[in-house]
């Protein structure tokens, strides 16, 4: 008899466990993220040029205009646009020095010799909401998007206590892992592009995206700058598509009965 | 004292079983099951359509809110998610699954919505 009800209570608990366990399906999803901008006006992409400053050893505005341009060309439905990348501090500057005014907002006196940290870089903000010069600018590539904006990279460096995992293995060649507190001087470069997203055809701000990512190294760590500028700019990446062109999130989700 | 022991079990290894009311659970039930299926074959859009069956006939299923809210999601239709997890959650508050599910759609939300002006 209890061996008999052991058995019953056994099959029932099993198949209790069976339902339980085959009321949950997992599936993947792919989750749509519309693009915060309405692109569906547009053709095509200019990028047109970034007021870069900082590290002298990467070109701001060169690197960013062809790193956003190759990801369009992949990744978005948009013409790209193949231009001249248009010198924007540099324009300002030889106007301000011929005295000229092409964005009336800009005081030429105002412009820094060099753009060095981000009180530099507010002096050319006026630009990109100076709507003629960009509609001018539209005109000449029938009306397309135009991504503008400024880039700053500088280098960074910081000091102070660092965690790190030290192995340590003991008389009896057991190996554990301690955590160990040490003191490092650590350099590496801080990248803030403030992308301007520009309606060709009126010269009218549509967006503004501003990012802030920053990267240190150990001593003795020899990164090159451009290397760093480029790991920095992968992290901005997906944002910057994602204001261009809807991107899909895979994931996985439970399924209930 | 055997029997009573037995009896007691027996409660608790029934009680694992969820229950099967019936009427409107019972096809609702049927509808969640032939959205799972479909979905499973990635025809979100039909599954989409039985799981909104599945809720209008039993507004008290919580795994068809749960599965209603993923479809939802898979679709980018981020607002209906929300409501049809809440209800979810509503309906059965400890719910692990619906609660994890929850957990990512809103990670996945925020990440959406992160990307405004800053």
């Amino acid at each position: 008899m209890t061996v008999r009800a052991a058995g019953l209570l056994a099959s029932l608990v099993a198949s209790a466990a069976l339902v339980s366990c085959s009321s949950t399906i997992e599936v993947s999803v792919e989750t749509p993220i519309q693009p915060k901008i309405d692109t569906s006006g547009f053709e095509r992409v200019l990028v047109a040029g970034f007021v870069a400053g900082g590290s002298d050893d990467v070109d701001g505005n060169l690197e960013t205009v062809r790193l956003l341009r190759s990801q369009l060309r992949t990744k978005s439905n948009l013409k790209v646009v193949e231009a001249d990348v248009i010198p924007l501090a540099d324009m300002l500057a030889d106007q301000a020095r011929a005295g000229g005014a092409a964005p009336p907002t800009i005081d030429p006196r105002t412009l820094p010799r060099q753009i060095k940290d981000e009180k530099d870089l507010e002096v050319y903000d006026p630009l990109f909401s100076n709507a003629a010069y960009w509609k001018k600018i539209g005109q000449e590539f029938q009306g397309p998007l135009i991504v503008t904006g400024s880039v700053l990279f500088t280098p960074n460096s910081s000091s102070g206590f660092v965690q790190k995992d030290r192995e340590v293995i003991d008389q009896y060649g057991r190996r554990t892992v301690e955590p160990q507190r040490t003191y490092m001087e650590r350099k590496g470069f801080v990248l803030r592009p403030k992308l301007v997203f520009i309606d060709g055809r009126t010269g009218a701000v549509i967006d503004t995206e501003v990012f802030r990512e920053a990267v240190l190294y150990n001593q003795g760590q020899e990164v090159p700058a451009l290397s760093s500028y480029f790991e920095l700019m992968d992290r901005v990446i997906p944002a910057f598509l994602g204001t261009l062109a809807s991107q899909k999130i895979r994931g996985t989700r439970v399924l209930l009965k | 004292m055997r029997k009573s022991l037995v009896f007691g079990v027996l409660v608790v290894a029934l009680s694992a079983i969820p229950a099967r009311a019936g009427g409107p659970r019972k096809e609702a039930q049927a509808q969640v099951q032939f959205g799972i299926d479909v979905a499973q074959k990635g025809l979100w859009k039909e599954a989409l359509f039985r799981w909104e069956k599945a809720v209008e006939l039993d507004p008290t299923y919580a795994a068809a809110f749960n599965d209603l809210a993923v479809a939802y999601e898979h679709e980018g239709v981020f607002d209906k998610a929300r409501q049809a997890y809440t209800k979810a959650l509503a309906l059965e508050p400890n719910n692990i699954s619906i609660k994890q599910n929850y957990d990512y759609f809103k990670e996945l939300n925020d990440r959406a919505s992160r990307r405004t002006t800053r």
